[in-house]
């Protein structure tokens, strides 16, 4: 159960044919717990070999299949309702992540599992726009006041909203990092450079030097929690957007917005993960963003630990603490010493007595 | 199916081993379940309820690994059992002594969460002579005990909560697990069926009184056959009613069934095909009882 069999035929899914049933066994439950058998199922059609699978194995492909597609249609419908719910500010909707890859039709939306819709507007504009989505049925999940303090002061979303009828989560974001991050810079470039989506009218999506830096900059900055699949995601970007002036949009982004040590990290889990074919030259210049050796060390450890898909039956003492180190890690980027002290012994200390208050870290 | 052995023909410590270590690999009708519990009611429950199925001896594929077993320190103190599928917990625990149900409880949740390859409709299932008859009701409306009692005479259960439809095809897929009675209905089913093997009944569940029946060896031998489906039925149970079944219209029968599908929605478009066709292709009735030999007697003269 510990022998990663998921991220070699994520890379060349024409292995897939030479698995036997006990490696499927294995296969299925590594793919279902990083949300990656929708991706796989696809990735077996495409390689041909999804007619020579064995019964008991395609089976649970066609179901994954029926899932994605079914999330791909109510994410498009969530993003209906949402521009609907906006039409009145004077931006245009920006798309992140997920449903920037799906509406966007670029290969690392398709078969992908979504947990919410992402958004991004400018700063000015929250205040209108988060009465206009209440108006529209969206209510704040976290309701203490510290948790509402904690995201509208210091982080670069607002708590989550909900959907009272459709359930569905929404995260309005109006930066890519924390106010208080170490990384911290403006996020006006990104609005400037987002390009229209044809069939969509009034959304757009992050320009794709920076929707890679964007997808790079949650990666490593502490949202793992489906790690493996948001590394695939990457890896299906740099791929797709293949190109001489595509690499040096990247690099000279990454220089002009302080971005370079996450793409330093993209850059080599990739390379070692999924074998990615990134330019030497690309590669030479994310050298200056390698951290200290020390710090190198304890990252690429960490990182080891959380690219590789779990064994769901029995997690291992070194993945929990490769999370717990990863969390560490993503406040400490979050948020300055004095800050993050505050915050710990609130959610540490205080949280814990007051009961009603307790929330996650 | 071959390569398997029958779970009857195992000691209770060889499945006590089995479930303690690698699995127990239990193949009930098209899923086959990897199960891991370290509590003796579980591998007690299962030898009972599950004699006459498959077990695969040497492991290899499973569709689902789960375990039940008690939750991080509630061992000893007031304890409990919680469900596990692989990482994943689905439920909040229960107190240990429903420990075996839940186990019923979790697989079942595994195939309505997982398994959407098949539509999947809240309703008995059972076929004769390869034609299937489909129940679809809610919680109380008697499915349960009607499919017990029917597939005791002559009837092959395939499921008696999760019809498995091929949504190409329509061909129905049978799980052939225990049939779960509450409340009245254990005693109804005992005196009905004097063979009828039961599990403890465990009280105070969220449904009530709750015991698993043991499904007939027929019913399970014949679990890799598919049935087409033949006749849906709306089952509703009242005291003293005689036994009477009235024509259903074809859009009624659509919007219940779509009411009592757990996927219906999910599967989209394909999903809305396949439940027309459904319809189309079957007669469809009411059928309200208060006595299960004449229900039984009634079902028995339905038009092959």
């Amino acid at each position: 159960m510990n022998a990663d069999l998921l991220t070699p035929v994520l890379r060349a899914p024409e292995r897939l044919a030479a698995y036997d049933l006990g490696q499927w066994d294995t296969l299925l439950r590594q793919a279902r717990a990083a949300l990656l058998l929708p991706r796989l199922a696809l990735l077996a059609d495409e390689a041909g070999v999804a007619a020579t699978l064995p019964a008991m194995v395609t089976g649970h492909l066609r179901a994954a299949r029926a899932l994605a597609e079914k999330q791909a249609q109510s994410v498009c419908w969530e993003v209906k309702c949402v521009r609907r719910a906006l039409q009145g500010l004077p931006a245009p909707l920006i798309l992140l992540k997920g449903a920037a890859y799906l509406l966007a039709g670029l290969r690392a939306g398709r078969g992908r599992l979504f947990a919410d819709v992402d958004i991004l507007l400018p700063r000015s504009l929250l205040e209108r726009a988060e009465n206009d989505l209440m108006l529209d049925g969206w209510t704040m999940s976290h309701h203490n006041a510290y948790d509402q303090r904690y995201y509208r002061r210091w982080m670069h979303e607002l708590p989550p909203l909900k959907h009272v009828l459709r359930e569905s989560v929404l995260d309005v974001h109006h930066a890519i990092l924390p106010e208080t991050s170490r990384l911290g810079f403006s996020a006006m470039p990104l609005f400037a450079a987002a390009q229209p989506l044809p069939a969509w009218e009034g959304v757009q999506v992050l320009a794709p030097a920076d929707m890679v830096l964007h997808s790079a900059v949650h990666l490593f900055s502490g949202e793992f929690e489906h790690g493996l699949r948001d590394l695939a995601d990457l890896d299906n970007l740099l791929r797709e957007f293949d190109s001489a002036s595509f690499w040096l949009d990247l690099t000279a982004r990454a220089d002009a917005l302080g971005l370079g040590r996450p793409l330093y990290y993209a850059v080599t889990q990739l390379s070692a993960c999924f074998a990615t074919p990134i330019p030497c030259e690309v590669i030479e210049h994310v050298e200056r963003y390698r951290p200290s050796r020390g710090v190198e060390a304890l990252m690429r450890a960490m990182h080891g630990k959380l690219f590789r898909p779990a064994a769901p039956a029995r997690p291992s003492a070194g993945r929990a603490w490769a999370r717990q180190g990863a969390l560490i890690h993503a406040h400490w980027l979050r948020m300055p010493a004095g800050l993050l002290l505050y915050h710990l012994i609130y959610k540490g200390v205080i949280a814990p007595w007051r009961r009603d208050e307790a929330a996650s870290l | 199916m071959p390569g398997l052995l029958k779970l009857g023909d195992l000691s209770q410590a060889e499945i006590g081993g089995l479930l303690r270590g690698p699995g127990l690999y239990l193949q009930t009708g098209v899923f086959r379940f990897a199960v891991r519990s370290s509590f003796s009611e579980v591998a007690q429950a299962l030898r009972r309820l599950y004699e006459e199925h498959g077990v695969a001896a040497q492991g290899g594929f499973a569709d689902f690994h789960v375990r039940v077993e008690a939750p991080p320190g509630r061992k000893f103190l007031r304890p409990q059992a919680q469900f596990y599928l692989d990482g994943q917990t689905p439920f909040k625990p229960l107190p240990r002594a429903q420990a075996a149900a839940m186990l019923e409880w979790g697989m079942n949740w595994c195939i309505t969460a997982h398994a959407h390859q098949y539509l999947i409709l809240h309703a008995a299932s059972l076929a004769r002579d390869g034609s299937g008859l489909i129940m679809p009701a809610p919680p109380g409306a008697g499915k349960s005990t009607l499919a017990a009692a029917l597939c005791f005479r002559g009837w092959r259960l395939l499921s008696d909560e999760l019809t498995l439809l091929d949504p190409g095809n329509l061909d129905m897929a049978a799980v052939a697990r225990p049939v779960s009675l509450k409340n009245a209905s254990i005693d109804v089913i005992r005196g009905f069926a004097g063979d009828a093997v039961l599990s403890d009944a465990v009280r105070d569940t969220i449904k009530g009184t709750v015991a698993h029946l043991r499904p007939p060896a027929a019913s399970v031998a014949a679990a890799d056959a598919r049935a087409a489906p033949r006749w849906i039925v709306l089952p509703r149970y009242e005291a003293d009613a005689p036994a009477r079944l009235s024509p259903l219209p074809r859009a009624r029968a659509f919007m219940e069934l779509a009411q009592n599908a757990f996927n219906y929605s999910l599967l989209g478009e394909a999903g809305f095909g396949a439940l027309a066709r459904l319809v189309d292709g079957c007669d469809c009735y009411r059928f309200s009882y208060g006595d299960l030999e004449e229900a039984v007697a009634l079902f028995a003269a339905l038009a092959p």
